[in-house]
């Protein structure tokens, strides 16, 4: 299972957190910290696996920023690399070629695609196009509301006139 | 409206841009703190507009680590609003402010339940999620029936996380495993790949918790499982699925991943992979990760089940073009599946030797790091030497930070292999050379105890440490054992006293030997441990070479005015010494009496095992800490974790997340259950645990004392005859008595030792009546412990009808040329084992092997084809008037006992 996921960015920064485990507020800052001295000082060739306090971190980066997640030690390193390159592939789609910037303005709607790709740390959806399709549908949702809100509050504002 | 003069009605945007602005720490901590103030009053205010905006802007907050837990209750109330961007936002936050150990959880409770009955969909996707991400035990029991009503759902969408939900919480709640187990097998009819990838995911969640739902989907999924693998690997191009050029590794992966559960100890079920498992493992382009992940998952469920031997094969080979491929990612996985398939095939891992050890001096630490720990598990016998020497090679070069690491292990083979003494010195004397620094203090101390055994080789040993010392005298712990050594053997090195044939020899003077002693002082300034030991040295040699006296005490006196106490009390009173009694000074400064091996071994286990309740990550021993009553230094105290070498220095990291398994792997480790015999047996009870400190408490040693012990050294003849039949009954009394007994001996060797025969007579008059009778189902007889001196052979007998009783008869023969006189057998078994010995035939063991003693016992295990037998032994004797002590454990019992 996948007990966190992390993006970093090269400075360090923090651009998305999403704990499947219970961690502690301040475990929390620890591991990021930890994880962000041990994975932005490696080599471009190395291998995308760090092991951790018995987990392992599968990382991989993306023009400025690093994707990691920290899986168990008895689970697949590869497939978890292609996890994180289908997040990274629906989130390019969502955004229409995805930068750091994006994720930093819409952060919350990066976890709101990573809601719909993960699930209690294990994997939902294989489709891209399924999970392109579900979040359209929910960002409509949301933006009927805000329509109907609006012109609600038109139509009081008109009648208070 | 009028807004609050508190709030600021700044755009989540344009506190984003804010926060980027701020160049230093503390202007960014004024914003943020602006910021929440803005956001609390608009809270107290109820202002609804904003709280959207407000829950945004406090999850940005908290993302860059500040406290935002004043916002948990707008979380709720965003939950229970009715529309759906509430809604939205709400569950977002609470899943990112929240976790599962907070109280506030409890009180979503119920909107949760409300939600997850909504007529929306996507209402219900929501609270599928926040559930499946966060939720708390008790929220998974109360909430448990909806999930599984939602199981039944016709949308996908919302059956996929129905799932997902469920298998979080038949993680909380194994109890509710049962319940599940018929939806999701009937969920693995579907089509739609997310509910496939869900519910199979669920299944292997379902197999961990309960062996009830693992025999219910070993029957009831392995067709539908073959079929789901059959249908995706052989499907045409699939572009919603398709990843370069595979369709749907993700289902593939996790559909293999169930069947390595499911065939793990099942015959028939594996039987009906094996077809499907070739298939994959053929036909699986390998170019591409994806492919390779697949190809990884499949030998991994090959080498779980019970595969036939060519589909092994094919396994083997997909391995081997795994470990010569260039890319580092799956060189990493092809080592991690190595160590596991160690267990398996020996031998076809043997043949990769060479890559990896090739792996070991590779640029990338991860690798390093997984190829070391495998190069550990591949030492034996015949290979011990050159493996040894390509690790102490590659010592020299190796990055300094990986230099621990394998300075650890290096010092593990060593001790485990160290049989051979000239071999062993030669090895340590090396790793100390080349990484002195990184030797923990423990494995110096006891490098000086063998020293000290080896009778023949300490004028070797003071000439090769005083060569390296002239060369490598930065490294702390090379020049602490050649201090020590120098002064009690100093006239050897200047004698060359003892040559060996092999040996060069060097002219030392008596006065080089003070340089390399006071080189050593002036080295080390802030060193107290080192300092000591040369003041102590120092003392020795003003005794072996007395025309060396004035200038040792001119060395000694410059300590006079240290500031360390104990430095200066030594300089004090060793001046003292060699000035005003010179008399007693010979008497007084006579070389250390030997050291017992295996008493040292005892204690510094026992010291271990002292040290396991207070165990704490980086209990480093500082130097300062350390007594010399003697001028040799005591055993430190070091995790266990060190000595059982257990995943090295993960270990020490994770205690917070392993302290609970970490006691039953040394367990396993100590018994050697488990290992290869019993994969899938899980973590051993707390019970055991239990078991693990009885033994211990023995005073006995962790597993490489099965190898040192036997290195006793052999000695002259002498012959003492005194009958000592034996007995050891219902475990616990004889443990406790034992543990007295080993505490005592340890403090003085001789004394005690008579007590034993004493202490086991009796015992004896308890139950020295043995029955015989209806014996049957012989077992092979095995070599129960082998060292250069002893060897003990077990025979098996089986009862008829009663599988867990066996009938053991040992037979102990003496391989030394000299006889073994009140020779004790004695033995512990775990609690859940009875054992009862029968008299011996006689106490003394012929030299040379001619003749043996024997003796029966009996053992009883209560949880039979649970648990195999276990046992550690102890034998003591006398050889010419003097104690010996040797034990070991037996761990390679025979199945089926």
């Amino acid at each position: 299972m996948i007990n966190f996921v992390l993006l970093i960015s090269r400075q360090g920064k923090v651009r998305l957190t999403k704990w499947y485990s219970p961690y502690t507020q301040k475990e929390r800052t620890k591991v990021i910290r930890e994880l962000s001295g041990l994975i932005l000082t490696r080599g471009p060739k190395l291998c995308n696996f760090v092991e951790w306090r018995g987990y392992k971190v599968v990382y991989r980066r993306y023009a400025s920023l690093y994707f990691c997640m920290c899986i168990d030690a008895d689970d697949n390193e590869l497939e978890v690399l292609e996890i994180i390159h289908h997040f990274v592939e629906i989130l390019d789609r969502y955004f229409g070629s995805v930068c750091e910037l994006d994720l930093i303005f819409n952060f919350h709607k990066a976890y709101y695609v990573l809601d719909e790709i993960l699930i209690a740390g294990e994997l939902q959806e294989s489709s891209k196009k399924n999970v392109a399709r579900l979040i359209a549908a929910q960002d409509s949702l949301v933006e009927a509301a805000k329509e109907e809100a609006s012109s609600i509050s038109n139509i009081i504002a008109q009648a208070t006139k | 409206m009028a807004l609050n003069p508190f709030s600021s009605g700044t755009r989540l945007r344009d506190m984003i841009r804010a926060i980027r602005a701020c160049k230093t720490a503390a202007e960014e901590r004024g914003v943020v703190r602006r910021e929440c103030a803005a956001i609390r009053a608009s809270f107290s205010d109820n202002e609804q507009e904003l709280r959207h905006r407000n829950m945004a802007k406090l999850m940005f907050i908290h993302m860059l680590g500040y406290p935002t837990h004043f916002g948990q209750m707008e979380c709720l109330k965003l939950i229970a609003a009715v529309g759906y961007p509430e809604k939205r936002i709400g569950y977002l936050g609470l899943m990112l402010l929240l976790d599962e150990r907070q109280e506030v959880l409890m009180l979503v409770t119920n909107s949760l339940k409300q939600d997850l009955n909504h007529s929306n969909q996507f209402i219900v996707g929501l609270a599928l999620c926040a559930l499946g991400n966060i939720c708390s035990a008790e929220m998974a029991r109360d909430l448990a029936p909806e999930v599984e009503r939602l199981m039944r759902s016709r949308d996908a969408n919302t059956k996929k996380k129905a799932a997902l939900c469920s298998t979080r919480i038949v993680r909380k709640v194994p109890d509710l495993a049962e319940n599940f187990m018929g939806l999701a097998a009937s969920l693995l009819k579907e089509k739609h790949h997310g509910v496939l990838i869900s519910a199979v995911q669920l299944c292997t969640e379902l197999c961990k918790a309960s062996k009830d739902a693992l025999e219910y989907l070993r029957k009831n999924c392995i067709e539908g499982l073959v079929r789901i693998l059959r249908d995706v690997s052989s499907s045409s191009y699939a572009p919603e699925y398709d990843v370069a050029g595979i369709s749907d590794p993700f289902l593939h992966i996790r559909v293999l991943k169930l069947m390595r559960m499911l065939g793990q100890g099942d015959a028939d079920c594996s039987e009906y992979m094996n077809d499907i498992l070739a298939q994959v493992a053929t036909k699986t382009e390998s170019n591409k990760n994806a492919g390779n992940a697949i190809l990884y998952e499949c030998v991994e469920t090959i080498m779980g089940i019970e595969a036939t031997s060519g589909l092994r094969v094919l396994a083997i080979n997909i391995l081997g073009r795994f470990l010569s491929n260039r890319d580092n990612n799956i060189r990493y996985v092809a080592l991690n599946i190595l160590m596991r398939a160690i267990a398996v095939d020996t031998q076809a891992v043997q043949r990769h030797r060479v890559t990896i050890l090739e792996c070991v001096k590779d640029a990338d630490a991860s690798i390093r790091k997984r190829a070391l720990e495998l190069v550990f598990l591949l030492v034996n016998d015949t290979n011990v030497k050159p493996l040894t020497k390509e690790l102490v090679d590659y010592l020299d070069v190796a990055d300094p930070d990986f230099k621990e690491d394998l300075t650890a292990k290096i010092c593990s083979i060593a001790e485990k292999f160290s049989q051979d003494k000239l071999w062993y010195l030669d090895q340590m004397f090396k790793v100390l050379s080349l990484a002195g620094k990184h030797v923990k203090d423990d494995v110096w101390h006891a490098l000086i105890v063998v020293i000290s055994n080896a009778s023949e080789l300490q004028g070797y040993s003071v000439r090769s440490l005083y060569t390296a010392l002239q060369t490598y005298s930065e490294q702390g712990s090379l020049v602490r054992v050649a201090v020590w050594c120098i002064g009690e053997y100093g006239e050897m090195l200047v004698n060359n006293v003892g040559m060996l044939e092999a040996e060069g020899s060097i002219t030392v003077t008596e006065s080089d030997a003070l340089d390399a002693v006071e080189l050593g002082l002036s080295l080390y300034p802030a060193d107290v441990t080192t300092r000591a030991m040369c003041l102590v040295a120092l003392l020795k040699l003003s005794s072996r070479f007395p025309s060396m006296s004035e200038r040792v005490k001119r060395i000694v006196s410059q300590n006079k005015e240290n500031m360390v106490l104990e430095l200066q009390q030594r300089s004090i009173e060793f001046g003292s010494i060699i000035q005003r009694h010179q008399s007693i000074r010979s008497s007084l400064l006579e070389r250390m009496p030997v050291l017992d091996e295996a008493t040292y071994l005892m204690k510094r286990a026992s010291t271990t095992q002292a040290s396991i309740p207070a165990y704490k990550p980086a209990s480093a021993v500082t130097p300062g800490d350390l007594k010399f009553p003697n001028g040799l230094a005591k055993p430190a105290v070091t995790p266990l974790a060190d000595l059982l070498d257990l995943s090295s220095d993960d270990a020490t990291a994770t205690t917070t997340a392993s302290t609970t398994t970490a006691p039953s792997d040394f367990l396993q480790d100590l018994l050697g259950i488990g290992g290869t015999n019993l994969p899938t047996a899980g973590a051993p009870s707390s019970a055991s645990t239990d078991i693990l400190m009885d033994l211990l408490s023995i005073g006995s040693s962790p597993s490489q004392n099965g190898q040192l012990v036997p290195d006793l050294s052999l000695a002259q003849e002498k012959k003492h005859v005194s009958a000592a039949p034996q007995l050891v009954s219902p475990v616990p009394e004889p443990v406790d008595l034992l543990g007295s007994l080993s505490s005592s001996t340890s403090v003085s060797g001789t004394k005690s030792a008579t007590a034993v025969p004493q202490a086991v007579d009796l015992l004896d008059g308890l139950s020295s009546s043995t029955s015989v009778s209806g014996l049957e189902d012989a077992c092979p007889s095995i070599t129960a412990f082998q060292s250069a001196t002893l060897k003990i052979t077990f025979d098996f007998r089986k009862q008829l009808g009663k599988p867990q009783e066996s009938t053991i008869h040992a037979t102990f023969t003496n391989m030394s040329s000299s006889t073994y006189t009140e020779f004790i057998f004695q033995a512990a078994v775990p609690k859940f084992i009875q054992l009862r010995l029968d008299p011996a035939s006689g106490n003394i063991v012929p030299a040379n092997g001619k003749g043996s003693v024997t003796q029966g016992f009996s053992v009883t295990n209560n949880q039979h084809g649970q648990k195999p037998l276990a046992m550690r032994i102890r034998m003591s004797y006398k050889v010419n008037g003097e104690d010996r002590l040797e034990q070991g454990q037996v761990s390679n019992f025979p199945p089926g006992l």
